[in-house]
């Protein structure tokens, strides 16, 4: 299953590492990393997703408490959340696609960043199915290369209200 | 306030958290720090031959002690030789507190001479550590240092000094606390629960107790003895266990797993309560996961959450520490004498069928013409006074060692157990002689494993500690031999210790003394002898080359598939 887990840690050297190492050592599974400092510039936030049984996913939560640098563990499968991800996709873009790869764009409300003869660069927010939907869409076109951020989250402020996408 | 510097605060620091001993190795960037401790004449410095002596001596002044030990070595090889000490502090969760030397701050980075990155080396085996780039952060560090070291689960917490820092200067004030938000260790269990697994206990038929090291660490061992008499309830404990319950009470039945005994392993299978505290299911334990204790509810007591349910599905555990929450369930019993009594009635059958195992497969071995290591073992337990402190190395010598020595006492047996280092013994044997000058220190040998550290009969002989190392002397790495014998059909690949010292005359060469044993009537002699020299004494004990030890469980079987003697 996969979970999102938001860490709260001391924003200081060294950190990531200690995080980063936890997973690797201990033979857990990262999909996917975002870090950044919070509004409070001594905390940052790490937003993991991760897959794991439910026991792994147990052991992953307590193995993070465990660090002292780690702050606070919240497991957003137990709230309500938002989710996004950008995506960056370079597309071939020549005189026969051109106008498909636009279209494509607006419906999925991605937006142009750079334009070439024989390519479109396009970035889309969304959660990672829209992204993984817009890839699928695109890849019988041409996709030349893409970079995506990484998931991250935030709880909803009115919990247990029907969920948004 | 007047300003000193990073080195004389760091002596400060070691002062205020009432260090009495340290264990190290100078080099050069940690010169300045050394040239302070020149002047510390109330915190007594022991020289190592090698910086993992050096460590695993701290760590065996804080298991025999219950202090923090205390270790200091340079940068780069120095730091990098503490790691395998680092790493068994950590598996056995022994409070030691390394401070390493490193090149100054802006060659960090750089390769600079002697340059190694322990903070990110030790990372993963440390409970945390620490790079103090700022002389202003010393202080602090060192503080915290200390305190997570001895706090929670304790363990060992590195401390990097670069040469720069340590000769600055600064207007130096030890904090009186320690403020760590995100570090804050569960002691009191939760009440409810408590009542819950007491309820449990007291309607099984069939209960265990399975006590580990937390029971030590935790000094619970009078709570744990208190608890299991007032209940009748069996125990046995793991390899680090051993000594937190008395091994001659009746109630005892020795070490469990691979090679426990046959009544413990035979009783945690058939048990319908199995109550584990301070001990994490380890695989040398459980055998195949799947098969432990299948029949029975599992109650876990840690102060580690990680350790619940991390191996085995645990249905009630409590996160705390293991004295309080004894002392808690002791409370749960208050005015339930009815359902106490009935308890104990209705578990008699039970302990008579355990005493029954007791009979059938005690732990046995065959005497013959040569000295046999289980028997030295004995002798060595009849010999020695009550209050010794036994270390072991690793192998065969460690498991006749929990085998066939009678701890009564918690803090009297110093081994590795969850890395299995070879070597750790006599080093360990030195930082317990160094916190108890006065009570007799053996270490337990093989001849392999005590080759792995010798360069320490300098060090005790330097400082004229009268550790007593017992070798049994088998001509082999017997514990791998024996697996060689039984799973690789007898096919010694590299486990005859073809060419070793000569025991005695390597001794004698450091200033130590050496004796040999050859024959089974001269062992008790050789004992006596040896602790009546008042410095430190090899012995050789030319023992069986092909004894094994028996019990044992193949691993990855279940533990009440046994191969006996």
């Amino acid at each position: 299953m996969r979970h999102a887990i938001s860490v709260y840690v001391d924003n200081q050297a060294g950190v990531l590492s200690r995080v980063v190492g936890l997973f690797s050592g201990r033979g857990f599974n990262i999909e996917s990393l975002s870090v950044a400092p919070t509004l409070d510039p001594a905390k940052s936030l790490m937003v993991i997703t991760t897959t794991g049984n439910e026991q792994v996913l147990e052991q992953i939560k307590k193995q993070l408490n465990k660090l002292i640098n780690v702050i606070k563990v919240v497991d957003c499968a137990d709230r309500e959340y938002v989710e996004r991800e950008m995506i960056l996709v370079k597309i071939k873009a020549e005189k026969e696609t051109r106008a498909e790869v636009l279209r494509i764009a607006d419906i999925f409300r991605a937006k142009v960043i750079d334009v070439s003869p024989k390519s479109y660069t396009l970035s889309l927010t969304g959660d990672k199915r829209k992204l993984e939907g817009f890839v699928e869409i695109l890849t019988p076109i041409g996709i030349i290369d893409f970079v995506r951020t990484g998931t991250v989250v935030m709880e909803r402020e009115m919990q247990g209200r029907r969920k948004l996408p | 306030m007047k300003k000193i510097t990073g080195a004389q605060a760091f002596i400060e620091a070691l002062r205020c958290e009432g260090v009495t001993h340290a264990f190290g190795y100078p080099g050069g960037a940690v010169l300045d720090i050394f040239d302070a401790i020149m002047d510390a004449r109330d915190i007594q410095f022991i020289l190592s031959r090698h910086e993992q002596g050096a460590v695993h001596a701290a760590d065996g002044y804080a298991r025999a002690s219950g202090r923090v030990g205390v270790c200091l070595v340079t940068s780069g090889p120095g730091a990098t030789n503490t790691v395998t000490g680092i790493a068994t502090a950590y598996m056995d969760s022994i409070p030691i507190v390394v401070f390493t030397g490193q090149v100054p701050t802006h060659l960090i980075g750089n390769d600079a001479f002697q340059e190694a990155d322990i903070v990110g080396i030790t990372r993963p085996c440390t409970k945390h550590n620490y790079l103090v780039k700022d002389v202003c952060d010393l202080g602090r560090a060192i503080k915290e240092a200390f305190y997570i070291a001895r706090t929670g689960r304790p363990g060992p917490v590195l401390v990097d000094l670069p040469k720069n820092v340590m000769n600055s200067t600064v207007n130096f004030k030890y904090p009186d606390s320690v403020s760590l938000d995100s570090y804050c260790p569960t002691y009191k269990g939760h009440q409810g629960q408590i009542r819950r697994i007491m309820g449990v206990i007291l309607k099984s038929r069939r209960p265990v107790i399975y006590a580990g090291g937390g029971v030590t660490l935790a000094d619970a061992s009078k709570e744990l003895a208190e608890f299991a008499r007032k209940m009748k309830l069996p125990v046995t404990t793991t390899l680090m266990g051993m000594g937190a319950f008395p091994s001659g009470d009746p109630l005892s039945l020795g070490m469990l797993g691979m090679h426990g005994t046959y009544a413990a392993n035979m009783t945690v299978t058939n048990s319908d309560c199995l109550i584990a505290i301070g001990a994490r299911f380890d695989d040398r334990v459980t055998g195949k996961v799947d098969e432990f204790a299948p029949k029975a509810k599992i109650i876990h007591i840690d102060i580690d959450p990680t350790s619940i349910s991390k191996n085995v599905k645990v249905d009630l555990p409590v996160v705390g520490d293991c004295r309080m929450v004894l002392r808690g369930m002791l409370a749960e019993l208050a005015g339930k004498d009815g359902d106490l009594a009935e308890m104990i009635a209705q578990t008699e059958t039970w302990r008579r069928e355990i005493d029954t195992w007791k009979e059938q497969q005690p732990l046995k071995y065959c005497k013959s013409e040569i000295i046999k290591p289980q028997y030295v073992i004995e002798m060595i337990d009849e010999i020695a006074p009550d209050d010794t402190i036994i270390t072991t190395e690793v192998g065969q010598n460690q498991m006749w060692t929990a085998q066939f020595y009678k701890f009564k006492e918690p803090r009297h047996f110093l081994t590795s157990g969850g890395l299995g280092t070879m070597g750790y013994g006599f080093p360990a044997a030195i930082g317990a002689q160094a916190a108890f000058p006065g009570r007799t220190v053996i270490d337990i040998a093989g001849d392999g494993s005590i080759q792995m550290n010798i360069q320490e009969l300098a060090t005790v002989v330097q400082y004229n500690l009268p550790v007593k190392v017992m070798i049994l002397n088998n001509g082999y790495l017997g514990m791998v031999r024996q697996w060689q014998a039984l799973f690789y059909k007898k096919r010694y690949s590299h486990t005859s210790m073809a060419v070793s010292p000569d025991f005695v005359k390597l001794a004698e060469a450091y200033g130590a003394k050496g004796l040999r044993v050859t024959r089974p009537e001269d062992v008790k002699d050789a004992i006596r002898k040896a602790l009546e020299i008042p410095g430190p004494v090899f012995v050789d004990f030319v023992v069986d080359p092909e004894e094994d030890v028996y019990p044992m469980v193949p691993a990855g079987a279940p533990i009440n598939n046994m191969l006996l003697v």
